[in-house]
C-alpha cells in the first residue's frame, strides 16, 4: 500500500523535451530537456545566462519555444499565455511578489476568480476561503487587513496560497528566498516540504547553494543554454554542482598547473582603500576589505553571492549602512558615486547597456562624460580637446568605430566596453572597479581587457576585478576574496589561487 | 544625378530638415492665398505687416518653447507654464498699478516677477528632481492652482495699467524699427545657446534624458541639471509672461496663457525634437513655435472662427506630423513604387 503511493509519487507530472529557443544574436536555449516528478523538489540551477528563466518563461507560457514539446501528466500541451498555463495547472510565483499591497489579503487571494451571485461578491466566502487556504500553510492572519501590512515573507505565501487554489499540479518558485531572512527561508522549506508530500511537482529556482541542499531532491543544471544534466541531490555534492555550473571538471583541474602571474612586490604602505566593516541592509553583510596598489583583487563566488553588491556599496550607488571606508589613510564618506569619483574610485557597472553606455551620445561624448562631470559644469573641455582625448583612447584601447561621433549604441558589445573603459581612464582613478568587463564579448577582444587590465596594474592603479569566469580571475588576480550568500567567507592569495580550492571555499567544503 | 540623389538624401537626413521644409511649406501657402502676406509698410519708422505680426506673437511662444525643450530633453515635461505666465503678468501689472506712473519702479517689478516664475520653476524641479514625483503630476499641481495664486495676486480682477514702458515689452521701443519682442527672444536665444553650448549643461542634459542611471554612475549630477531645467523653464514662463500681459497691458489670470503649454510641448514636438527625452535643438523648437504662430495667423487670415479653429489646427497638426513622421515616409513610398518596397525587404533579409 504504501509501497504504491510511492510509486505514485515518482510519476513524472512534466517533462519537456528538445526545448530551443533563439532570441536575435543569442541561443538561449539548445534542445534542454527537462522532467519533474510527481512529489519532488526540483531546483534549476545555473549561473546567469544559463537560460533558466527563459526554459520557465517557456513551461509558463511567455515566449514560445522554437522547438520542442512540453508534455504534462503525458499529454502534449501547448502553453499559449501565463493565463493558459495557471489553468494547465501550472502556477508561478515570482522573486518580486506581483500582488496589490493595498488590497486585503483576501481579495489578492481570490482576484480575478471572485465567487459572484446574483451579481454581488460574496465577501464571505471569500474570506472563508483565504482563511481555509492560507491555515494550510500553517499560516493564521486576519485576511480583511491589506496585504501590504505584512512582511514580504507572508506577502509570499499568500502568493503562494493563490497560486495552489488554482489547482496547481506544478508550483514554481522563482527565487522565493532571495528577500527573505533566515527563519522565514525556513518557514517556506517548511511548506515545500508539506506540499511535496501532497503529491505536488515544485520547480526552485535560486542562486543560494545551502538552500537547494536543505530542500531539494533532484537538481537539474543548465550552461550557456544547454543541459549539463539532471542529478539526486544526494549523490551530487557541493563542489561537483559549483564545477557543473561553472563547466569544470574538477579532476582535471585539480591537475592543472595555472601559469599565474606573481604578485608585484607590494610595498606595505601602498594601501589605496581600507574598508572596515562596510555593509547595507539587504544587499551585502558587513565585511572587511584592502586593495593595495598596483594589486588586482579578484571577488569570486556565484551570482546573487554578494559580489555585484560589494562594488555597488563602495562606489555609493547603495549608500552603506554600516562601517567606514579609508582611502589613503583618511575616513571617507562615500555616499554617492559622485562622491567615489571625486576620491578617484571608477566603476564599469555590470549592466553595460542599462548601467554603462549612453547609446544615444557618440563615442566621443561618452569618453569624455566622466571627466566632465568631474571638472563641473563650467569648465566645458574645448571640442578640440575632447576629440583629441577621443582619438587617443579609440587608438590606445583599438576601439572599432567608424569615428568619434559614431553613436556609442552602433557599436559591438566589446567596443562599448572600451569605450566605458577609456571614460574612465581618462579620469586618472586610483581603484578601478570591473564588474564582468568581458560578459558577452568576443575571445579577442576579452583577451585585449584582460591584458590592459594587468599592465594597468603593473603601472600601480588597483583592480577590483569581477567576472563569473574561473580562468579570466586567475589570469589577471593576485588575490582573491570570496563571497557566498552575501557574505564575504575568505580570501585567497598565492599558492591558495587554484580552481579547486577557490571552488571549495565558494561550496563551504575548504 | 546620383550625386544630386546623395546630397539630397543627406540633406533630408538633417535634423532641421523637415521642421524647415514645413514651415516654409505654410509660408508659401500663404503667400499664394493670402493677399498681401508678405507686404511690410513703414509707419513712423516702425515696420508693420503680417509677417512682422506673426513673428512678434510668436515670440512669447518662442521662449517657452526653449525652456520647455531643456525640461523635455531630461525626459520631463512641464505643464505649469501657462499658469506661471499668468502669476508673472499679474505680478507686474499689480505691482506697476493702473496709472501712467508705476506705483513700484519698473525695473523691481520685472525683477520681482521673474524671480518667482523662477522659484515656481524651481519648485517644479524640486519635486520632480529630489522627491521623485512623475513630472506631468509635478507640474499639474501648479498648473492647476497657479491660476489661483494669480487671482489671490490681483483680488480676482482684471487690473489694467497705462504705464509706458511696461507697453515696450510686446510693442516697439522708440526708435527701433522691429518690435521689442523679437529682440527678447534674440536675446534669450542667445543667453540659452551659450550656456547649452559652452558649458557642458547640454551634454549633460542630453546624458541624463538618454540614460539617467548610467549618468548618475558616470558621476554627474543628475538630480542637479534636472533641478536647473525646471528653474530655467519657469524663467522662460515669466518673461513669456511679461510679453502676453504686455500685449494687452492687463493681467487676465484666466486667460493669460491659457493652454499655452500645449502650443509648447507642440512646438518642441514639431520641431522635431524626441519627446522621451535624449538628443535636442532649441533652433527647431523655435521653428517648431514659429510654424505653430504661423497657422493659426494663416486660419484666422482665411476667416475660420476661434471656435473651430482647434479643430482645423489639429487636424493640420496631424498632417504635419505624418510629413515628419518616417513611417509614413516609408509607407507612401512603398504605395507609391512597389520596387523600392522590394528592396526595402532585401536590405532587410540581408540584415
Amino acid at each position: 500500500m504504501g509501497e504504491k503511493s510511492y510509486m505514485a509519487k515518482n510519476d513524472i507530472i512534466l517533462e519537456m523535451r528538445g526545448i530551443c529557443k533563439t532570441f536575435p544574436g543569442v541561443r538561449a536555449l539548445a534542445s534542454v530537456d527537462f522532467k519533474l516528478r510527481a512529489g519532488e523538489v526540483h531546483a534549476l540551477m545555473g549561473e546567469n545566462g544559463a537560460g533558466k528563466s527563459t526554459l520557465i518563461k517557456v513551461l509558463t507560457g511567455v515566449e514560445k519555444p522554437d522547438d520542442g514539446e512540453i508534455f504534462l501528466n503525458g499529454r502534449p500541451i501547448v502553453v499559449k499565455s501565463p493565463l493558459h498555463a495557471q489553468e494547465l495547472g501550472i502556477s508561478t510565483v515570482y522573486q518580486e511578489v506581483n500582488l496589490c499591497p493595498n488590497l486585503s489579503v483576501a481579495e489578492n487571494f481570490i482576484i480575478g476568480r471572485e465567487p459572484i451571485r446574483f451579481g454581488k461578491i460574496n465577501w464571505k466566502e471569500i474570506n472563508k476561503r483565504a482563511e481555509q487556504a492560507l491555515s494550510r500553510l500553517d499560516l493564521n492572519i486576519d485576511v480583511t487587513q491589506p496585504l501590504g501590512n505584512y512582511s514580504v515573507a507572508i506577502q509570499q505565501m499568500v502568493a503562494i496560497a493563490r497560486a495552489l487554489d488554482l489547482s496547481a499540479k506544478v508550483l514554481i518558485l522563482d527565487e522565493p528566498t532571495s528577500s527573505l531572512d533566515k527563519n522565514e527561508a525556513e518557514k517556506l522549506f517548511t511548506v515545500m516540504r508539506r506540499l511535496k508530500s501532497e503529491g505536488l511537482g515544485i520547480i526552485f529556482v535560486t542562486h543560494f547553494l545551502d538552500q537547494v541542499y536543505a530542500v531539494s531532491d533532484r537538481i537539474t543544471v543548465l550552461r550557456n543554454g544547454e543541459l549539463v544534466g539532471e542529478y539526486e541531490v544526494a549523490s551530487l555534492p557541493k563542489v561537483q554542482l559549483v564545477a557543473k555550473m561553472i563547466g569544470k571538471d574538477l579532476d582535471v583541474l585539480s591537475s592543472f598547473k595555472k601559469g599565474r602571474r606573481a604578485a608585484p612586490d607590494i610595498d606595505q604602505d601602498s594601501t589605496f582603500i581600507s574598508i572596515k566593516g562596510l555593509g547595507h541592509a539587504g544587499t551585502i553583510n558587513p565585511f572587511d576589505l584592502e586593495i593595495k596598489k598596483g594589486e588586482v583583487l579578484g571577488l569570486a563566488g556565484l551570482l546573487g553571492s554578494g559580489r555585484t553588491e560589494t562594488a555597488r556599496v563602495i562606489f555609493g550607488i547603495d549608500k552603506a549602512d554600516s562601517g567606514e571606508i579609508w582611502i589613503q589613510g583618511k575616513k571617507m564618506s562615500l555616499s554617492s558615486p559622485r562622491d567615489a569619483i571625486k576620491n578617484g574610485i571608477a566603476l564599469c557597472p555590470e549592466d553595460r547597456k542599462k548601467e554603462g553606455i549612453i547609446g544615444d551620445l557618440t563615442v566621443r561624448e561618452n569618453i569624455i562624460l566622466a571627466l566632465q562631470a568631474k571638472k563641473g559644469i563650467a569648465k566645458y573641455l574645448s571640442r578640440k580637446e575632447q576629440e583629441r582625448i577621443a582619438d587617443r583612447y579609440i587608438e590606445l584601447l583599438n576601439i572599432k568605430t567608424a569615428g568619434t561621433e559614431q553613436l556609442v549604441k552602433n557599436l559591438s558589445g566589446g567596443n562599448q566596453q572600451k569605450v566605458i573603459l577609456a571614460r574612465w581612464l581618462v579620469t586618472e582613478p586610483d581603484l578601478l572597479i570591473l564588474d564582468e568587463p568581458t560578459r558577452g564579448i568576443d575571445i579577442g577582444t576579452k583577451t585585449e581587457i584582460q591584458k590592459l587590465i594587468i599592465e594597468l596594474a603593473e603601472k600601480g592603479l588597483a583592480v577590483m576585478f569581477i567576472s563569473s569566469e574561473m580562468d579570466e580571475s586567475l589570469r589577471c588576480c593576485t588575490r582573491m576574496a570570496v563571497f557566498r550568500d552575501r557574505v564575504k567567507i575568505g580570501e585567497l592569495s598565492g599558492d591558495e589561487l587554484t580552481d579547486s580550492t577557490i571552488m571549495k571555499t565558494i561550496a563551504g567544503e575548504a | 544625378m546620383s550625386e544630386l540623389k546623395d546630397k539630397l538624401k543627406r540633406l533630408m537626413k538633417m535634423r532641421l530638415f523637415w521642421p524647415i521644409v514645413t514651415l516654409l511649406a505654410v509660408l508659401i501657402f500663404d503667400t499664394i492665398f493670402i493677399k498681401g502676406f508678405l507686404a511690410i509698410e513703414i509707419k513712423n519708422g516702425n515696420l508693420y505687416g503680417r509677417l512682422i505680426d506673426i513673428i512678434n506673437r510668436a515670440s512669447s511662444l518662442m521662449i517657452l518653447a526653449v525652456g520647455m525643450t531643456l525640461v523635455i530633453a531630461t525626459g520631463g515635461i512641464d505643464i505649469s507654464v501657462g499658469s506661471t505666465v499668468a502669476i508673472s503678468g499679474a505680478i507686474v501689472v499689480q505691482l506697476l498699478g493702473a496709472g501712467e506712473t508705476a506705483n513700484t519702479p519698473f525695473y523691481v517689478c520685472i525683477i520681482l516677477a521673474l524671480l518667482v516664475s523662477v522659484i515656481l520653476g524651481a519648485w517644479n524641479g524640486f519635486l520632480v528632481a529630489k522627491i521623485g514625483v512623475q513630472p506631468v503630476v509635478a507640474t499639474l499641481i501648479l498648473m492647476v492652482a497657479g491660476r489661483g495664486i494669480a487671482q489671490l495676486i490681483t483680488n480676482g480682477q482684471i487690473p489694467t495699467t497705462q504705464h509706458k514702458p511696461f507697453s515696450y515689452i510686446a510693442g516697439f521701443l522708440p526708435g527701433l524699427p522691429l518690435p521689442f519682442s523679437i529682440f527678447i527672444v534674440v536675446a534669450v536665444l542667445i543667453i540659452i545657446g551659450l550656456i547649452v553650448k559652452k558649458t557642458a549643461f547640454g551634454l549633460f542634459v542630453e546624458s541624463v534624458g538618454v540614460n539617467a542611471t548610467a549618468s548618475r554612475f558616470t558621476g554627474i549630477a543628475v538630480q542637479r541639471v534636472i533641478f536647473l531645467t525646471y528653474a530655467i523653464s519657469g524663467l522662460c514662463a515669466g518673461i513669456a509672461g511679461l510679453m502676453i500681459s504686455s500685449m494687452i497691458k492687463a493681467a487676465d489670470s484666466n486667460n493669460a496663457g491659457y493652454l499655452i503649454e500645449m502650443d509648447a510641448i507642440l512646438a518642441v514636438a514639431i520641431g522635431g525634437n524626441s519627446t522621451s527625452g535624449g538628443r535636442f535643438s532649441i533652433a527647431a523648437s523655435v521653428i517648431g513655435a514659429s510654424i505653430i504662430q504661423c497657422l493659426t495667423t494663416t486660419l484666422y487670415a482665411l476667416g475660420v472662427s476661434p471656435e473651430v479653429l482647434p479643430v482645423v489646427k489639429a487636424l493640420v497638426v496631424v498632417a504635419i506630423c505624418l510629413m515628419q513622421s518616417e513611417a509614413f515616409h516609408h509607407m507612401i513610398s512603398g504605395i507609391f513604387s512597389r520596387k523600392r518596397r522590394l528592396q526595402h525587404e532585401k536590405v532587410a533579409v540581408e540584415i
